[in-house]
């Protein structure tokens, strides 16, 4: 139930802060978002940078980076996603604790970046485990991954804990696990989860007619 | 400081009279001259370049494969002196970079070739002459389909155990994942178009 804002400020000039649980949880969700120690790739380097005292992830309470998927919040894939590590990848994510969000850093880990031609590497990780942020880049500036952080932090702070319109992970059905996809012959098998990627079709111009 | 190749070939030959070793010109620049060793006698080509005193090639440095689909362009690169064996078919080539610590002197280029590309695909591991061979040995068997008889632990290394093909022949055809492309350019352009679907009505 919303609060009406100007009942909450004139309470608060009297010394009464008035929430909601919902805002209450979020807010600290929010503003305790572990991440996931792994990296993957170059981007890694910068990720770390990004925790190092000169750009001080610990400023959004994000500093905390967790050695174990049971701990953490925050999945961030931190470069380029060979089809040789994917099962491994969703199996991380499937090991952490609800709730949890994925953000793909770097041009790779978005879709396939300038490996896209390579018959080794995964074109989006977005094609096995669902991803909430973005950060494009090759790799990201520090900044960008702050800003793509505080992104989060603000799809954190504004989820519905309860209702039709609440978040997946507060929703009992919302799936929690991912398929693991299975090494096969030529290829991934399956080669993307269909039920959390499904692409639109493009047509353009100067297609098979 | 290029390598004086004549001097080696005169030695192995001493040493090795009974080995298949044919000197290969580079008419390039770099003028790397090789030596196309018989497969058989390649572990003791590999040992004689290690242990005689004056040639002390101690360390591999690196190992290659080439894919040679037509067999006959190997020998636009690799000119044989006087009569070559023209090869016919296809086949698979392992190349090898030996340098002396020593002496300082480097690299000696080797290059071994397999019978063709499909079935007689075996040439001998030199891992027991050089350990450093063992991982370079697996990435080609990997991604070329070489079989190194005597390898210690011959599996692939880069790609899964289940993956049946080697990607770095040129015949291979990468898995077509290439149905969503907002922005394809160049070689994924015309991956891409394959997904292309109707032409537009304007």
């Amino acid at each position: 139930m919303a609060i009406d804002q100007k009942l909450a400020d004139e309470l608060k000039s009297q010394g009464v802060h008035v929430t909601s649980f919902e805002q209450l949880i979020n807010w600290g969700r929010s503003s305790s978002l572990w991440p996931l120690q792994f990296g993957l790739a170059c981007c890694a380097i910068e990720m770390i940078s990004a925790t190092m005292a000169k750009y001080d992830m610990a400023r959004f309470g994000a500093e905390v980076f967790r050695p174990s998927p049971r701990q953490a919040d925050l999945m961030i894939v931190a470069g380029t996603v060979t089809k040789k590590m994917a099962p491994q990848v969703v199996r991380l994510y499937n090991q952490m604790a609800e709730p949890k969000y994925v953000l793909a850093m770097g041009a790779c880990a978005i879709s396939g970046g300038p490996f896209k031609d390579g018959y080794n590497v995964l074109k989006g990780v977005d094609r096995f485990i669902p991803v909430d942020v973005v950060v494009p880049g090759c790799p990201p500036r520090p900044e960008a991954l702050l800003e793509g952080l505080m992104t989060l932090q603000k799809i954190i702070k504004h989820e519905k804990l309860m209702g039709k319109t609440r978040a997946r992970h507060a929703d009992p059905k919302g799936a929690a696990e991912m398929p693991v996809p299975e090494f096969g012959a030529h290829d991934l098998e399956p080669t993307a989860n269909r039920d959390i990627w499904n692409p639109p079709t493009i047509v353009r111009e100067g297609g098979v007619s | 400081m290029s390598l004086e190749i004549e001097p080696i070939v005169a030695r192995l030959r001493e040493a090795l009279p009974t080995a298949g070793i044919s000197l290969r010109k580079n008419p390039g620049p770099s003028g790397q001259h090789s030596l196309l060793i018989d497969s058989a006698s390649l572990i003791d080509v590999c040992r004689t370049l290690r242990d005689t005193p004056g040639l002390e090639f101690d360390f591999l440095s690196n190992v290659t494969g080439v894919d040679w689909p037509v067999a006959a362009k190997a020998d636009t690169i690799a000119i044989p002196e006087g009569e070559g064996t023209a090869p016919t078919g296809g086949m698979l080539e392992v190349v090898y970079h030996l340098y002396s610590t020593t002496l300082r002197t480097g690299p000696l280029v080797l290059r071994a070739r397999t019978v063709d590309r499909e079935k007689q695909v075996q040439i001998p591991s030199v891992v027991s002459v050089f350990r450093s061979a063992e991982l370079q040995e697996r990435e080609i068997f990997d991604l070329y389909g070489v079989i190194f008889t005597g390898h210690p632990d011959l599996r692939r290394i880069l790609m899964w155990d289940e993956f049946v093909d080697h990607p770095m022949r040129k015949d291979y055809v990468a898995p077509d994942d290439y149905e969503y492309e907002p922005t394809p350019h160049e070689a994924v352009l015309e991956k891409a178009k394959k997904h292309y679907g109707e032409r537009q009505k304007i």
